[in-house]
């Protein structure tokens, strides 16, 4: 490698996949940038009403 | 981050320069408070998208309540100060002088050393469609309207109305499945978009629990793709609950004159056209890749599917074409939650896995405030009563609260707050303790479910013990459900203070328990996702083992062919074996199982059975990746004519061009044996997509070969849908058998028979195979003992159940012990190496750690009044209590603080009433008890 290396990671999008890696990562010991094009993030999850199979709240 | 985007990413992996645009917010997220002021003045209404459009928001807005940050903003597009110049209402109305017209876009360089891709998908706009009139007719909407208006926070709070002038409640409602998928003839989205026949049957099952059952749901499919994780059983049970499946592509919509339904026609199963009048239709849109999300991929140079997603290899699930960057959620194909959950776990371990050198090292140290010893003090206790703007102050008449709670005995200090979870109401409460040299604290405000951590904190900035709180909810249990009778509010809110002020009267400072967690992996299954697992722990820098009950690694990928890319999957394996066994921070154990575990996270002890020799193991965490294999059927003379085979065995034959397979000129291959039978309700996941390539396979090698495929539904989800295509053009025969009529297989004068009825042309078929192919069900490995050892869970099928069936897949409910591959559930090999990667990565979290504190709230036992009777230890689900075996009180229970979760039911059982909880003693309880007449 020619540089050196970087204990960061960026992650592009706040839906719940994008939180989750955020997560992953920053609780790893990563320091962590979350971009999100919206002003909250949150994504298509924050949306449903509830989810299958046991009918929880999605929020 | 928000309102940013990625421009460009330069450099390589292990250091990028990414360029990041920030879009101005025009409300300065450290002055608002989010009271919500501006947005009543705003005289701008624009189409509320959180709401799918259904309602409106203003210029100025949050998306909801619960957004993250709840920080308002301006619409730059809409607001009429942007845009004219005029107005300036929000600029007059802001109590914290928040607005700043002049915000600008701001362009940010960033060092990073990974990058993830996770930027979701748009659900597929059906205007384009004249078909199904969407624009034209009011009650027909997507499914992601119908979602918004079943939910409480929708635009008619959850009360399933249509859409007409009328808003009478529907009593029939018909589903659409595939608008957007599976269909290149009106837009170019051939994949499935996999999530859609699930939701359409939650949607109908909710919708007839909203409107008390008499409301009629009819879901028009044209397969029904229940594939994942207990979704059969639900579709099961929604055939039960009166929901209606008609298989069928319904082809034209008229409006009913006179009114406001409308008549849907279509084919059914026989050929026949049928018509029916509904009230609403709902049309299930598929996941597409946004405009904006191919540009990005383009800028940043990664190749993409012919759907649009990212391109990625079976066996490196989460990687894109460039290194350094990986990919989660629906970029890599259209997914479900959990699948989502998973990619994203597995990319958060890929993304670490060539930064572990530089762990840590771009961490700040949490400044920490030394605790003040407080024993032998009299209570000096703080009341804070927030507003929680007109939540709570719009009912409650706070400040006559915090007024009363200064007549409270002990109670030193009052205050009332507008939002005293905002950072600058903190950093003075910090100050307040401090001065007012108070150590015990009671916020009355909303619920300690989210904010009793916040405030927590604050107590141990004010140098207080994090226990020394008690948080009193006036919101959700007051101003929210009382608001017609605010003076009755106000008089409860005393009430609920008086008691939480005498319960933290009488709390003590609490000790966590800290633990170190061994820094080893155990990883139990040498399989693919196993080996995933341990190439990820390792790389990150963790020892890791792997038990492996054979003598060899690769476990049933070891029997298969090649993947639907084309990739062998032997060589593949081959590899990874090659890969895990270089790597000195991986231990191999073959020929070894596992007799016994002791511990818990952080410090488990396995008692290993290696070659027959006794070795032990210390471990501070494990996965399970215990596999599954496939079922041995006794149906369609399996075991009785050599020429029938299963799956796997078809693959071997193949992977040899045995004389079976070369020679033949007619294969059958026959779906669901064993899956989804009252017997096994689950749906096995892998088996059409396997059977569809190997029959395009077969037609590869011999193209005038007849191959048919009968099947109940074709589950060839996402980007495997092309598959399907490829199979039908190239001349491979579907033929759909029903449960009730399964295809008949005999031997007629030494040649195989197979009888099926064929629904199109409504008449027996008779099929002579000369080699027929059994899709056997997957089912999970037994492994009874180690469930015992670990206390985990596992369903009727004897998979695992993992911590939450949505947000935690890769995870048990016990602490420290991780799931991965087919002991999950069945699942391809992209899958299942995605899954180990996710378990070690969820893993990694835990041991990045190195040591954990657990909860102060616990209990104790006192061992003087403990009578030895074994209550706490049967009644425990967590295995805490045990008999001491040693020391001036051996004999008498003692409870683990590090397994014991705080649940209270020893507390409760105890006869000797020995037991204390450590934060709801018996006397807090009462103190609240009789605060309630005082």
């Amino acid at each position: 490698m020619s540089k050196e290396l970087v204990g960061s990671a960026m992650v592009v999008g706040g839906g719940i996949t994008g939180m989750q890696t955020a997560l992953d990562l920053a609780d790893a010991g990563y320091y962590v940038y979350l971009v999100e094009k919206k002003p909250s993030i949150g994504g298509v999850m924050a949306q449903l009403d509830k989810t299958f199979p046991t009918n929880d709240c999605a929020m | 981050m928000t309102l940013s985007e990625v421009t460009s990413i330069s450099g390589e992996a292990g250091n990028f320069e990414v360029e990041v645009l920030k879009k101005p917010r025009y409300v300065d997220m450290n002055k608002c408070i989010a009271c919500g002021a501006c947005v009543e003045k705003c005289p701008k209404k624009v189409d509320n998208d959180y709401n799918a459009g259904l309602n409106k928001r203003k210029a100025i807005y949050v998306e909801y309540d619960q957004a993250v940050p709840l920080k308002f903003a301006i619409d730059a597009e809409n607001c009429i100060k942007l845009t004219k110049g005029k107005c300036g209402l929000c600029e007059k109305t802001c109590p914290t002088g928040a607005i700043n017209y002049d915000d600008k876009p701001e362009t940010v360089k960033l060092n990073v050393g990974s990058v993830v891709l996770a930027p979701g998908f748009k659900a597929f706009d059906p205007s384009v469609f004249d078909t199904y009139q969407y624009t034209k007719f009011p009650n027909v909407v997507t499914a992601l309207e119908f979602e918004r208006l079943l939910s409480a926070s929708g635009p008619t709070l959850g009360h399933l109305v249509k859409q007409s002038k009328d808003h009478e409640e529907p009593k029939k409602v018909a589903f659409f499945q595939c608008i957007g998928s599976r269909d290149i003839n009106r837009c170019d989205n051939g994949y499935c978009s996999s999530v859609c026949c699930m939701y359409a049957i939650k949607e109908a099952v909710i919708a007839k629990e909203h409107s008390g059952g008499d409301l009629d749901c009819a879901i028009f499919y044209m397969d029904m793709r229940t594939h994942g994780k207990d979704f059969e059983r639900y579709y099961e049970k929604a055939k039960d609950d009166g929901v209606r499946f008609v298989r069928s592509r319904v082809h034209t919509i008229n409006p009913v004159p006179e009114t406001n339904d409308l008549e849907v026609r279509y084919v059914d199963d026989q050929g026949k056209i049928q018509t029916e009048v509904f009230n609403m239709i709902v049309l299930s849109v598929g996941l597409e890749i946004d405009g904006s999300t191919i540009e990005l991929a383009k800028t940043l140079n990664i190749e993409l599917t012919p759907g649009n997603f990212a391109q990625t290899g079976t066996f490196t699930p989460v990687q894109t074409s460039r290194k350094g960057i990986v990919a989660s959620g629906a970029f890599l194909g259209p997914r479900d939650i959990p699948q989502s959950m998973v990619d994203a776990s597995a990319a958060a371990g890929v993304a670490g896995e060539g930064l572990a050198p530089v762990r840590g090292t771009m961490l700040k140290e949490v400044q920490t405030t030394p605790e003040r010893d407080v024993f032998g003090e009299a209570p000096r206790i703080g009341v804070f009563v927030c507003h929680c703007g007109i939540n709570i102050g719009g009912v409650v008449d706070v400040p006559s609260v915090a007024e009363y709670a200064k007549t409270l005995p002990f109670v030193e200090y009052t205050a009332d707050n507008m939002f005293s979870c905002s950072q600058d109401t903190q950093d003075k409460m910090t100050q307040i303790i401090k001065e007012q040299n108070l150590n015990r604290i009671v916020v009355a405000a909303c619920t300690p479910k989210t904010h009793e951590p916040l405030f927590q904190e604050t107590l141990m900035a004010a140098g207080l013990n994090k226990y020394m709180f008690e948080m009193v909810n006036i919101r959700n249990q007051d101003s929210w459900v009382h608001k017609e009778s605010p003076e009755k509010a106000t008089e409860k809110a005393m009430d609920l203070v008086r008691m939480g002020v005498a319960k933290v009267a009488l709390q003590n400072p609490l000790a966590e328990a800290q633990l170190q967690v061994g820094q080893t992996a155990m990883i139990v299954g040498g399989g693919l996702s196993g080996m995933a697992a341990a190439e990820t722990l390792a790389l990150q820098g963790y020892e890791t083992h792997i038990i492996e009950k054979s003598d060899r690694l690769g476990g049933n990928a070891l029997k298969l062919y090649k993947t639907p890319k084309g990739e062998v999957i032997g060589d593949k394996v081959a590899e990874l074996v090659e890969s895990i066994n270089s790597n000195d921070k991986i231990k191999v154990h073959l020929n070894t199982t596992i007799e016994n575990v002791d511990g818990f996270v952080g410090n488990f002890k396995a008692r290993l059975k290696e070659n027959g020799e006794e070795a032990f193991l210390d471990h501070g965490i494990a996965v399970m990746a215990t596999g599954g294999k496939a079922y041995t059927p006794d149906e369609y003379m399996y075991g009785n004519d050599p020429r029938v085979l299963t799956t796997l065995e078809m693959d071997e034959k193949m992977k040899s061009d045995d004389s079976l397979v070369k020679d033949a000129d007619c294969a059958v291959f026959i779906q669901c044996v064993g899956s989804r039978e009252p017997e096994r309700p689950y749906c096995s996941r892998v088996c059409c997509t396997h059977s569809v390539d190997n029959a395009l396979e077969l037609k590869r090698r011999k193209p005038d070969m007849n191959v048919f495929i009968l099947y109940r539904d074709i589950r060839t989800y996402g980007e495997k849908e092309y598959l399907y295509k490829e199979a039908r053009d190239a001349g491979v025969i579907f033929v759909r058998y029903d449960l009730e009529n399964k295809p008949k297989v005999s031997v007629d004068n030494g040649n195989l028979k197979i009888v099926v009825k064929d629904h199109v042309l409504n008449r027996d078929l008779e099929i002579e195979p000369d080699v027929i192919s059994l899709a056997t069900a997957i089912v999970p490995n037994t492994v009874n003992d180690l469930a015992q050892f670990y206390k985990l869970p596992m369903n009727d099928d004897g998979f695992f159940i993992e911590a939450h069936a949505k947000l935690g897949p890769s995870e048990f409910a016990t602490d420290g012990v991780f799931l991965a591959g087919i002991a999950h559930y069945p699942k391809p090999i992209e899958e299942a190496i995605a899954q180990g990667k996710a378990a070690a990565s969820r893993a990694i979290t835990l041991l990045a750690r190195k040591e954990i504190f657990t909860s102060g709230q616990v209990a104790k036992v006192d061992p003087v009044l403990c009578s030895s009777c074994g209550i706490c230890v049967n009644v425990c689900p967590y295995s805490a209590p045990s008999f001491k075996t040693e020391g001036p009180f051996a004999g008498k229970a003692e409870i683990n603080p590090v397994l014991c979760k705080g649940c209270g039911l020893c507390v409760a059982s105890c006869r000797s009433g020995a037991i204390h909880h450590n934060g709801f003693d018996n006397d807090q309880i009462f103190s609240q008890i009789f605060a309630v007449n005082a």
